[in-house]
């Protein structure tokens, strides 16, 4: 075995011979943080970066993120990466209500995060107006390694949610704050 | 050891019992899984953008007519091989038998031909 492997660390368990025992939010978020699926909606120039992380220099692949589905039913999570008009917003809206739960949002970039530059009548002025974010990635565009430290960011947010989280009543009123009501 | 029968017994009961697995499993995952809807989330994905009508369209029958007349000619080939088997024990009676068999089909094949079904255009 190669010395310069990085293992992932057990969660604190029970551990007896030839068993071991642990919560299984700690499993279940361990799992879901090592294999997220992106969505990435790239419109602009952080498209482009996404790109570069995605091809072998950088290498999404490696932290879990092996299949890109450009459907909205088998990814976890969104990545918004470019400028967002106005006109685009409800269409950014719909992909994300109809991904499945558990999903996760990340900004990439400082159009997806404020509006960037164009502070103007066209542009949304942050997707966090029509759409809830985790993970804001700022940057005009951000480098490939800061993509990824925003999606190490989110693997820790991953692993440390509960499983019950998009069950309980906070989650359910974030929604309705962005008017989508989940019965 | 002569097989009998009852020797595929195990066969079915290992059919049976995939059924069932499969079937308990999608009961299960009905049953215990999360249910969130929403009528946005249930709706047809179309990248964002709002359905219009349905996706039908019309349909070009030269693919039917190809098709359905392949399985025509292709039965009839299906009589040929027993014939093929026992082509001398027929001798000149299932000769005759067998040519005005492909012969009624010839008329049918010489129609299609000259109506133009199998034009491709």
């Amino acid at each position: 075995m190669a010395e310069n492997i990085k293992m992932v660390e057990a969660p604190e368990g029970l551990a007896g011979e030839g068993f071991f025992a642990t919560s299984l939010d700690k499993v279940v978020g361990l799992a879901r943080s090592k294999s997220l699926w992106p969505l990435p909606f790239a419109t602009s120039c952080c498209g482009i970066e996404f790109m570069a992380t995605m091809a072998p220099h950088y290498d999404l692949a490696r932290f879990g993120s092996e299949r890109p589905s450009f459907s909205p039913r088998q990814a976890d999570m969104l990545l918004v990466m470019g400028t967002i008009a106005k006109k685009m917003a409800p269409v950014l809206r719909q992909v994300y209500e109809q991904m499945a739960e558990p999903r996760w949002v990340i900004a990439v970039g400082a159009c997806a995060s404020s509006g960037g530059v164009f502070d103007t009548y066209s542009v949304l002025q942050g997707i966090d107006k029509v759409i809830p974010v985790d993970v804001y990635v700022p940057g005009c565009p951000p480098r490939p390694e800061q993509i990824l430290d925003g999606i190490m960011k989110l693997q820790e947010l991953v692993k440390n949610e509960a499983m019950s989280r998009r069950d309980s009543p906070e989650y359910k009123e974030l929604l309705a704050s962005y008017g989508i009501n989940i019965i | 050891m002569v097989s009998s029968n009852l020797d595929f017994i195990p066969i079915l009961i290992q059919f049976v019992f995939v059924a069932v697995f499969i079937a308990g499993m999608i009961a299960v995952s009905h049953y215990v899984g999360p249910k969130r809807h929403s009528k946005n989330k249930d709706a047809n994905f179309e990248c964002g953008v709002k359905q219009y009508g349905n996706a039908r369209i019309p349909f070009s029958v030269k693919y039917f007519l190809v098709a359905i007349l392949f399985v025509l000619f292709d039965v009839e080939v299906i009589f040929l091989y027993p014939w093929a088997v026992n082509f001398r024990d027929f001798g000149m009676d299932g000769l005759w038998k067998m040519v005005m068999f492909m012969g009624l089909l010839l008329v049918g094949f010489f129609y299609i031909i000259k109506k133009g079904a199998l034009e491709w255009e």
